[in-house]
């Protein structure tokens, strides 16, 4: 690829982004749509310039929910794959309820946990995790049940213990599937903070974007509004970006998905 | 008085869970030093026969035995697929580690041996590549150092070089015998290929399925290893083509 065609493939949906936004300033002046309707472009941003110390605030304590809960999908349904990857019977007892969790809507369950845990972060944490770690469960077991067979007589010719063959072969197959799963539970880490705060609603000076939302739609604050769901939108295009880099990073050298095919 | 058997089998059979009888009536003994073929259509048991000498596989009549001092397997035996199957995550020096690894030798000491066995089957400058970055024959010829890292008495090969170019495998087979004349290794090669067969054995078993089992026995002695460049062109090679060749379409003629 030249530089040419590098630069296009970035500035392609930055033109893109930037003509529909000037449509819509155009056609919100042209018909003179008053702000608490629609807001355009100009307003959102003189609203996220101003509102930016209470906005940031609240933007720290959703991405801190979020972090927290991905690192704990991560540790947690990890460490469950490979339990489920230790005997079929584990994974057949077990998969059913975590299947459970995952299709019952968070934005249900939320109100429940919030009766039961005392700490509102807490409890947003849960929720949170709740919707993020299934994509790593699943892709994870997934990966550690397709290491080559082949290789996997070769470890079993050669006496590898049971510890050998999940560190050095099982590990490593499943780290491409993992990594596909990270890219996926990233942005529902945020999905998943996000709903549980607009189930909580809680205010105050501690509260997350999505109480800004709420608190701003009823104060008729539209550009306000738009503000803080473009911020989250920008936190998520963030993190799966970042994801992807460290993807790239971990399986650039040998995995098919990160190689550039030669023409 | 020929010398003791490395291996030998008596009566091995072998029935799979789904009733399929794979090997059927198997005697064998594998001498200390050739270079035996298995010579069959697919579908003749010559990839279980392997499975069972390394033990991946438990025979469900008769038995294997091994000469005294070669009991443990995995010291004994290297071991190589019909493809490379090299780990994509490690380099060629990892790959080619990795037996030394299973058995806990310490890591300057693998690394050591592991470049060793790369620079024997000629990949001395690839220890850093990763599988990815090599050609079809250097993978099979990392897989083939992998084998030969843990100095086995015994290499087992699985049709292994059915999948490369014919330039390639003519190198291969060529540098094998090399490998094999300067280290005195016992190999047990299976094939479908009667002139690869003819080519690299001391002794040839044809192998006939349904069920699988040994129908004919070849041998060539004395011929130097590794060939002359006209081996190839040679009234001694085309007979003995001709003879395996007869020997193996009459045992694919035998199946029902």
């Amino acid at each position: 690829m030249n530089r040419g065609e590098a630069l296009l493939r970035w500035a392609a949906p930055g033109l893109l982004g930037l003509g529909v936004l000037a449509l819509w300033e155009g056609l919100v002046r042209a018909w003179a749509v008053p702000d608490y309707v629609l807001p355009g472009p100009v307003a959102i941003a003189r609203a996220l310039v101003a509102d930016w110390p209470l906005l940031s605030a609240s933007l720290l304590v959703t991405l801190e929910v979020a972090a927290l809960a991905l690192v704990a999908a991560v540790s947690l349904g990890g460490l469950l794959a490979v339990l489920f990857a230790q005997s079929r019977w584990v994974e057949r007892a077990l998969f059913p309820y975590a299947v459970v969790l995952q299709v019952t809507p968070v934005v249900a369950i939320a109100p429940l946990i919030l009766i039961w845990v005392n700490s509102v972060t807490v409890a947003l944490l849960i929720c949170a995790w709740i919707v993020a770690f299934f994509p790593i469960l699943s892709n994870t077991v997934l990966g550690l049940n397709s290491a080559d067979r082949n290789l996997a007589d070769l470890f079993r010719l050669y006496g590898a213990t049971r510890w050998q063959a999940l560190w050095l072969l099982r590990l490593p197959s499943a780290l491409p599937y993992f990594l596909a799963g990270l890219r996926v539970a990233g942005g529902l880490a945020l999905i998943g903070a996000v709903a549980a705060e607009f189930v909580a609603g809680v205010g105050g000076s501690g509260s997350g974007l999505a109480f800004r939302i709420l608190e701003a739609s009823f104060q008729l604050r539209i550009p306000r509004m738009f503000a803080a769901l473009a911020l989250i939108s920008a936190c998520g295009i963030a993190i799966f970006a970042l994801l992807g880099l460290v993807q790239h990073l971990l399986l650039r050298r040998w995995h098919e998905s990160a190689l550039r095919a030669e023409r | 008085m020929p010398p003791a058997p490395l291996v030998s089998l008596r009566g091995v059979e072998k029935r799979f869970a789904n009733g399929t009888l794979a090997l059927a009536g198997v005697d064998l003994d594998i001498a200390p030093g050739e270079f035996l073929s298995l010579l069959g259509p697919s579908g003749c048991g010559k990839s279980t026969l392997l499975r069972l000498i390394t033990g991946l596989a438990e025979p469900s009549a008769g038995r294997i035995a091994w000469a005294p001092g070669h009991e443990e397997r995995r010291r004994a035996i290297g071991f190589v697929f019909q493809d490379p199957t090299l780990m994509p995550w490690a380099t060629a020096l990892d790959n080619v580690r990795l037996p030394l690894r299973l058995a806990g030798v310490p890591r300057a000491e693998g690394e050591a041996r592991a470049a060793a066995a790369l620079a024997r089957v000629g990949l001395a400058g690839f220890e850093r590549a990763f599988p990815r970055e090599l050609s079809g024959g250097m993978r099979m010829r990392v897989s083939i150092a992998r084998a030969l890292v843990t100095r086995p008495s015994l290499l087992l090969m699985d049709e292994p070089f059915a999948a490369l170019d014919e330039l390639t495998r003519h190198r291969l087979n060529d540098d094998l015998l090399a490998l094999w004349a300067e280290s005195g290794i016992t190999v047990v090669f299976v094939t479908h290929s009667v002139f690869e067969s003819v080519y690299l054995s001391t002794r040839i078993l044809v192998m006939a399925p349904r069920p699988g089992r040994v129908v004919a026995e070849l041998r060539q002695d004395g011929v130097p290893a590794p060939r002359e460049a006209e081996y190839r062109t040679s009234a001694a090679y085309a007979a003995l083509c001709r003879e395996a060749s007869h020997a193996l379409a009459a045992a694919t003629g035998m199946a029902p």
